[in-house]
This record gives C-alpha cells, sequence and structure tokens, in this order.
C-alpha cells in the first residue's frame, strides 16, 4: 500500500513537472524572467552593467530601435564576450526587449533604415581624428569588458568595437548617424554635432564604419575547440624529481611558485593523502592582473598549475589546455594571452621532463 | 522509484535554475555583497556533501604585488571518494580537481563562474564519469541558487 501511495504520488510529481515545463514553453514569454536567467549574471540584475556593458542607461536606451536590441540578442558578438542566443524564440528575445524598455522612461527610436552615403575616404580621415581615440584605429573598440567594477580602469564604460560583425549586423546607418549626433549622456561618447562637426562630416564617418564590414576580422574559436582540453607529457624522471624540474622550469619563466600539494590535500584527513599526484602551483602577478582586466571571470585558469602524476612507475605530467579554455569565453583578446600561455605552459613542461 | 525521483528533480531544476550557462561557463549573479556570498557559497557546498579545500586569495596576492583588485578569490572543492575514483579510472581529467569556483565582487554585487563540467565528458571513457560529470554539474546550478 505504502509502496502504491509513493508511487502514485511521484507520477502526480512527475506531471505537474512537465505540466511546469510545458508552461514554460507555451504561455507568453516572461521578458524579466528570461532576462534575470539569461542577462542578469553579466549586465547586472538592474541593467547598470557588470562584465556586460551597461543597459539601462536612458541615453542608450533612447537612441536604439528594438531591432538593434533583438539583432545582439540574437546574434551577440562574436570575440567580445556577448554570446548569441540561438535557440531563444524570437517571441522570447520580445520580451527580452520589452523587459529592457522597462529600465528607462522616454521615446523608443523607430527601426529606420536609412542608408547613409557618405565619402569613406574622408569619413577615414575623420573617424582618425574624433573616434579611435576610444574605438580603436580599426574600429575594434575598447580593451577589456563591459564597466566591470572589479577592477580599476580608464574609461566608465567600455567602448564598443564598432568594427565586429554582430555590431554591423545589428545596427542600422541611421541609428549610427543619431548616436554620433546625440552622443550618449552618461558615457564618455559626445555629440559630435555639438563638438563642430556638420551633417556632412557624420554621413562621412557613417559609411566609413560601414566599410568596416568588409573587413570585419575572423575568430580563432573555431580552432580552439578542435584541441584537447588537457596536455600530458611522459616524465624520463621520477616523480621527485619531475617536480624538482618542474619547479625550475616556471621559476626560469618568470613564476612564481606559489604552492606545491598532494592533489587530495584538504580534502583528506592530514598524513592520508595519496602522494602519487603532487601539483605544483605558479603564478606571475604581472601577467595574472593584465589577463583579469582583459576578462575578469578568467578564474577558472587560476592559479597556474602543472600536475605530476606517477602510475606504476611511469610519470607524466597534466595540465589544462589554456587554448581550450579560452574558446569558452568568446573574447578574442583573452584568445591572444591563452595562445601566450599554451606556449608557456608547454615550454615548462617540455622542460620539465627532459 | 529512485530514478523516477530523479527525473522530477531533473525536470524542475531545469526549470528553476537563475544561473545562465553558455556552453563551457556557468556564470551567477548574487545581490549580496562579497562576504555574505562567500559564507552562503561555502556553506552550500557544505550542504551538498563537499569539502572546501581551499580558498586561493587572488587579490592578496595581487595586491601584494602592488596591483589594485577587489575581491576576487577561486574555491577549490570535492568529495573525497569521488576524487580519488575519478583520478584513479580517469587520471586525464586530474588537471581538472578539484573542482573550483570562481568568486569577485561586483561593486556591491558578487559574480560567480564556474566550468560547465559536462564539456569535459570528452575525456571520460567510462559512462560512470559522465553521470558523475553531470551530476557535478547539476550541483554547481544547486550550489549557485543557493547564493541568492
Amino acid at each position: 500500500m505504502h509502496q502504491q501511495y509513493i508511487r502514485a504520488a511521484s507520477i502526480a510529481g512527475l506531471m505537474f513537472a512537465l505540466m511546469v515545463s510545458a508552461l514554460n514553453v507555451q504561455a507568453a514569454p516572461n521578458g524579466r524572467s528570461l532576462y534575470e536567467n539569461n542577462c542578469s549574471s553579466c549586465h547586472g540584475i538592474d541593467g547598470k552593467g557588470g562584465v556586460g556593458v551597461p543597459l539601462s542607461l536612458p541615453s542608450f536606451l533612447n537612441s536604439v530601435p528594438d531591432s538593434y536590441l533583438e539583432k545582439t540578442i540574437r546574434y551577440g558578438r562574436p570575440g567580445r564576450v556577448m554570446p548569441p542566443y540561438p535557440t531563444l524564440s524570437d517571441a522570447q528575445i520580445k520580451s527580452i526587449v520589452g523587459h529592457l524598455r522597462s529600465f528607462a522612461d522616454g521615446e523608443v527610436p523607430a527601426s529606420l533604415d536609412v542608408l547613409v552615403r557618405g565619402d569613406i575616404k574622408r569619413g577615414k580621415k575623420l573617424y582618425g581624428q574624433n573616434c579611435s581615440s576610444c574605438h580603436g584605429v580599426n574600429g575594434e573598440g575598447g580593451k577589456g569588458t563591459g564597466v566591470t567594477f572589479s577592477r580599476p580602469r580608464d574609461l566608465p564604460v567600455i567602448a564598443p568595437a564598432i568594427n565586429n560583425s554582430g555590431f554591423l549586423l545589428a545596427a542600422t546607418d541611421s541609428m549610427i548617424k543619431r548616436t554620433l549626433i546625440n552622443g550618449r549622456e552618461g558615457t564618455p561618447m559626445i555629440s559630435f554635432i555639438k563638438a563642430g562637426l556638420k551633417e556632412k562630416d557624420i554621413d562621412d564617418i557613417v559609411s566609413y564604419v560601414r566599410s568596416f564590414e568588409k573587413a570585419t576580422p575572423k575568430t580563432n574559436r573555431v580552432v580552439s575547440r578542435s584541441e584537447s582540453p588537457v596536455l600530458i607529457y611522459d616524465s624520463q624522471s621520477d616523480l621527485k624529481t619531475t617536480v624538482a624540474n618542474l619547479k625550475n622550469a616556471a621559476a626560469a619563466e618568470n613564476f612564481r611558485i606559489i604552492r606545491v600539494q598532494d592533489l587530495e590535500n584538504g580534502l583528506v584527513k592530514k598524513g592520508t593523502e595519496s602522494n602519487r599526484e603532487v601539483i605544483v602551483y605558479f603564478c606571475n602577478f604581472e601577467t595574472l592582473n593584465k589577463v583579469l582586466a582583459v576578462d575578469p571571470r578568467v578564474g577558472l585558469f587560476l592559479p597556474c598549475r602543472a600536475t605530476v602524476v606517477e602510475r606504476e612507475g611511469k610519470v607524466q605530467v597534466m595540465s589544462i589546455n589554456p587554448r581550450y579554455l579560452s574558446a569558452m569565453y568568446n573574447n578574442d583578446e583573452l584568445d591572444k594571452f591563452c595562445d601566450e600561455m599554451y606556449e608557456i605552459y608547454t615550454n615548462i613542461i617540455e622542460e620539465a621532463i627532459l | 522509484m529512485r530514478n523516477l525521483f530523479a527525473v522530477i528533480l531533473l525536470v524542475i531544476v531545469s526549470n528553476v535554475s537563475l544561473a545562465s550557462e553558455s556552453e563551457g561557463l556557468i556564470i551567477h549573479r548574487s545581490t549580496q555583497t562579497f562576504p555574505e556570498a562567500m559564507l552562503a557559497l561555502q556553506t552550500s557546498i557544505g550542504e551538498h556533501g563537499y569539502t572546501v579545500s581551499r580558498v586561493q586569495r587572488v587579490d592578496i596576492g595581487l595586491t601584494k604585488s602592488g596591483y589594485k583588485t577587489d575581491k576576487y578569490r577561486i574555491v577549490f572543492f570535492g568529495k573525497s571518494n569521488e576524487i580519488r575514483a575519478v583520478k584513479q579510472s580517469q587520471p586525464q581529467l586530474i588537471p581538472y580537481l578539484p573542482l573550483k569556483i570562481v568568486i569577485f565582487s561586483e561593486n556591491n554585487e558578487t559574480l560567480l563562474v564556474a566550468s560547465n563540467m559536462t564539456q569535459f565528458a570528452v575525456l571520460a571513457k567510462q559512462d560512470g564519469t559522465k553521470i558523475l560529470l553531470e551530476r557535478w554539474n547539476n550541483d554547481i546550478h544547486s550550489i549557485f541558487s543557493d547564493v541568492k
């Protein structure tokens, strides 16, 4: 009887769970809930920004049409942290945009897409004089992510990469022109009309920015995903010698040895740890500081470490593969660091196993 | 019967999890300050049956070296029996053991980041390890849900 009762209760529970699941699919999407689940970890619950750029600034929301926000969510910014959301339905994306609109009062600009025809050559010159100091010589944007508060930064808001294929897909000429004319209050983006440019100058800059479409850089993400998650090398020496070699090799690459410990340290009673897996932790704080400025989420790589493992007399040195992990971050700047770190890891380990 | 409960739990968890996950990363924002979130994190890790083996104070190392940073820590944790079993049967997973959660201050809020452990299933040669990676992933989501 008791078993039957439990079975009936379980089936009822399963039915309820499936109903909840089905309702999530069929009911009108809840923009706030979708925003909190998909966006708030980077952009903040109130849209004030963090790892992601701030979304609640009235000067931002009142200058971008819904289509810009919708396409940004759908396609993201390749290589610039913001991921694409290919699995969200159009209705779900529209409901998220609806929630974003609740962050600020004001009129929503129409999704007008009037093609701006300016002089690209002249626009390039004007861009160099007025825009490149923040947006980069080739429109590559500022360094770092969003407005992250965890570290000191030069600008209150990171300048967007306006050469990014995601940006160019989402932003219309009209939107770029409007932003240049009005600026964005609360950010370093000023009104260039007030700064003395004429409408013709602005048209030329818009056309130059649009020309980035033909030279948009590709990311190396696909290559990264083909990498193995781990680097494993056989050592010619015994475990103790390999650990000593590893420490010397890391020091030779300007890393400070911060800790040598057994893998089980802290997990089992002291004195009962297996001593056949020894971790060597090392760090270069100057490099660490630079990498954290590029992406504050990078702690999953930290501290740098290699593990010496002994199995049946055979000794191996293992480490994470920075190139594999960098693919998780959708951050081209970080990819460059990870390529460097890959070289450093392999140098250190190859030196240690000889 | 136990499997039925597991299915129910999985369906419910998949509907209420608040952490965002984009392929390899699980990111969660807590509206608590760093000390509150850190306490909640370590408490929840313990309540899920794991042991915190170490907390790496990255911010202290950076500050001592002359760099400015807000609170930035890495919490290492695991279950000794699981770690022992995996490192014996699947040593290629060793570089990702013990498990870790990055926790750092973002003004008056706190950000938590972890790896989606299921991505390392490509290294696992046994189905049992793949199931374990799945459970670790679910536990990380559940722990993040506790750090409101």
